[in-house]
């Protein structure tokens, strides 16, 4: 839409609706046609809608190479602060590579290599350089994979266990803590009769909630989530889509998934990636009904391009 | 999207699913056209039969809009089509309320001119009921051609001839007045001249409807409640790609 006309304040535009009577002839003017109050009014609040959250994590230039392949070519990128940010594409794309980034899950892999930067905001780190400590990258940034993971003790101890790492001591405190990760990864209820049992006792749903919980235990500013549903069956998938909507208000949320309806219900932001590049990156709605790029719509649309 | 669009995808069956749905909506749209030829055709030529086939088209008209809000139901449950896709169901679903509607104007017209034919005519034989006639079948007429080559430009151009509607509404409605004050004989006959008239003008606007929906298909913009100027501007500028760090600035 033309700058000009949508930057209009409002006023601007009203200028005869509001019927003026006219003192000398008692007339009321006739309401010109075309763009009305409700208009404006609509106008005023897509954009408002559009006035986005700060960015939380930027990526600059990202390179990444495994050996000689380069997985990710030139990524630039901003993550929204609480805000669900989904990454879609095909196989091979490169967004599972992107988001493992995220935490350095690839410092482990050798042959890997990181250029560019990912700056986590608002204190400006660089969460890929080699002197930031990747431990402490993770104690920011939570992950939760595919597969649920829990670790082979009880319940309570697999969500107890990062605050342990983190030095945590006091009893009380830790079962406070405890208690309100499971609650926020909407887990409490089921389990808290029998938090000493095995966590490889849960379904396979419970589990993932449990890794939830795990990371959400120390606080993280941001989640990742690598395809997180793609393991479990409708009902639990909906639970979990449920919770990750409800993280939004307390953590930024990067989730990669297949399922692209799965991407359209829960994430605010959508981004597309393709070969290792990013194609586009928008707001949800906007990409799922009227995307920019023939290659967005060609993949969601599941055509052949 | 261009028509081509719909044959793309990686299931077969979808595309049929696509296709066919679109060739329903235009024979849908023949039938329609084809309604409202035979009902204004009857405001010139009375004959009795006019009436019986224009409600026999509706039959088909009724069946045929069934069929496709079906179709699209199913095609929403179960492929959950998005972006262009998306737009493509929408567009049809509305698009079909608005045929189905111009079905029922011309279904009045035609039940009208059986009427007319029954009493004396004027001098000009209702030449300016048939004049505004013309303008709205070729409206029609291009909505349906717009609409199967999804073409843009086209449908701008009947946006622009809805003006023109509208005022060949003002004036038959003034020279109706007049005719009415001359002679309170003739009240009745204008009364009915008046009723073929805003039929008339509502089909224009139905085609008008459709038109729109065609631009929201076509580009994915939505310029219902704009005006003509505004519109033919949206249509020239180019999309730009909006990226989240770029949102600030737009």
């Amino acid at each position: 839409m033309d700058q000009s006309v949508r930057n209009k304040p409002p006023q601007a535009d009203t200028g005869g609706l509001l019927p003026a009577h006219d003192s000398d002839t008692g007339v009321i003017p006739m309401r010109p046609s075309g763009r009305g109050m409700l208009q404006v009014a609509v106008d005023e609040t897509r954009r408002s809608a559009a006035l986005k959250a700060p960015v939380k994590a930027r990526a600059e230039s990202l390179d990444f190479y495994y050996g000689p392949h380069k997985a990710l070519k030139n990524l630039n990128m901003e993550i929204r602060e609480k805000q669900v940010t989904a990454l879609i594409g095909p196989s091979g794309c490169g967004k599972t590579t992107f988001l493992r980034c995220f935490n350095r899950m690839h410092d482990l892999t050798p042959g890997t290599r990181y250029e560019g930067r990912i700056m986590l905001l608002p204190e400006e780190i660089n969460l890929v350089a080699r002197n930031i400590d990747p431990i402490e990258v993770r104690m920011r940034i939570g992950m939760v994979f595919q597969k649920p993971n829990p670790f082979p003790k009880s319940i309570f101890e697999n969500v107890a266990y990062g605050l342990r790492i983190h030095g945590v001591r006091s009893q009380v405190r830790i079962q406070e803590e405890v208690e309100k990760a499971l609650r926020g990864a909407a887990l409490w209820d089921e389990v808290k009769d029998r938090l000493a049992s095995s966590a490889l006792s849960l379904s396979g749903g419970q589990q993932q909630r449990l890794c939830i919980a795990r990371a959400l235990a120390t606080s993280p500013e941001m989640v990742l989530f690598d395809e997180p549903t793609s393991a479990l069956d409708p009902i639990a998938t909906a639970r979990i889509e449920e919770l990750i909507a409800s993280l939004r208000d307390q953590v930024t949320v990067l989730i990669v998934t297949h399922n692209m309806q799965q991407a359209a219900r829960v994430s605010d932001y959508t981004a597309f990636m393709y070969l290792g590049e990013l194609i586009e990156c928008d707001q949800t709605s906007r990409i799922f009904t009227n995307p920019g790029q023939k290659a967005t719509e060609d993949y969601i649309t599941g055509r052949y391009g | 999207m261009s028509t081509e669009g719909l044959s793309h995808h990686i299931s077969s069956r979808y595309n049929a699913d696509l296709e066919r749905l679109r060739s329903s909506v235009l024979e849908m749209g023949g039938v329609v056209e084809r309604q409202l030829t035979q009902a204004i055709g009857g405001l010139t030529e009375p004959d009795a039969r006019v009436l019986l086939r224009v409600a026999q088209e509706e039959l088909r008209v009724n069946q045929l809009e069934r069929s496709i809000d079906e179709d699209c139901s199913r095609i929403l449950a179960t492929r959950g089509p998005t972006a262009s896709d998306l737009r493509l169901i929408i567009t049809i679903l509305k698009t079909i309320t608005d045929l189905e509607r111009i079905g029922d104007e011309g279904e009045k017209v035609a039940a009208i001119a059986a009427r007319l034919a029954t009493r004396e005519r004027p001098n000009n034989r209702y030449r300016e009921l048939r004049n505004l006639g013309e303008l709205v079948i070729g409206m029609v007429h291009d909505t349906l051609d717009a609409f199967a080559r999804f073409d843009t430009t086209l449908a701008l151009e009947v946006l622009r001839r809805d003006r023109t509607v509208d005022e060949e509404y003002e004036s038959i409605h003034r020279q109706n007045i007049t005719f009415m004050m001359e002679d309170p004989r003739s009240i009745r006959r204008a009364l009915d001249a008046m009723w073929v008239v805003r039929s008339l003008e509502r089909i224009g606007d139905h085609a008008k409807n459709i038109c729109e929906y065609l631009i929201y298909l076509v580009l994915g913009k939505d310029v219902r409640h704009t005006k003509i100027e505004e519109i033919e501007k949206e249509l020239l500028a180019p999309r730009g790609q909006v990226v989240p760090a770029d949102l600030g600035s737009s």
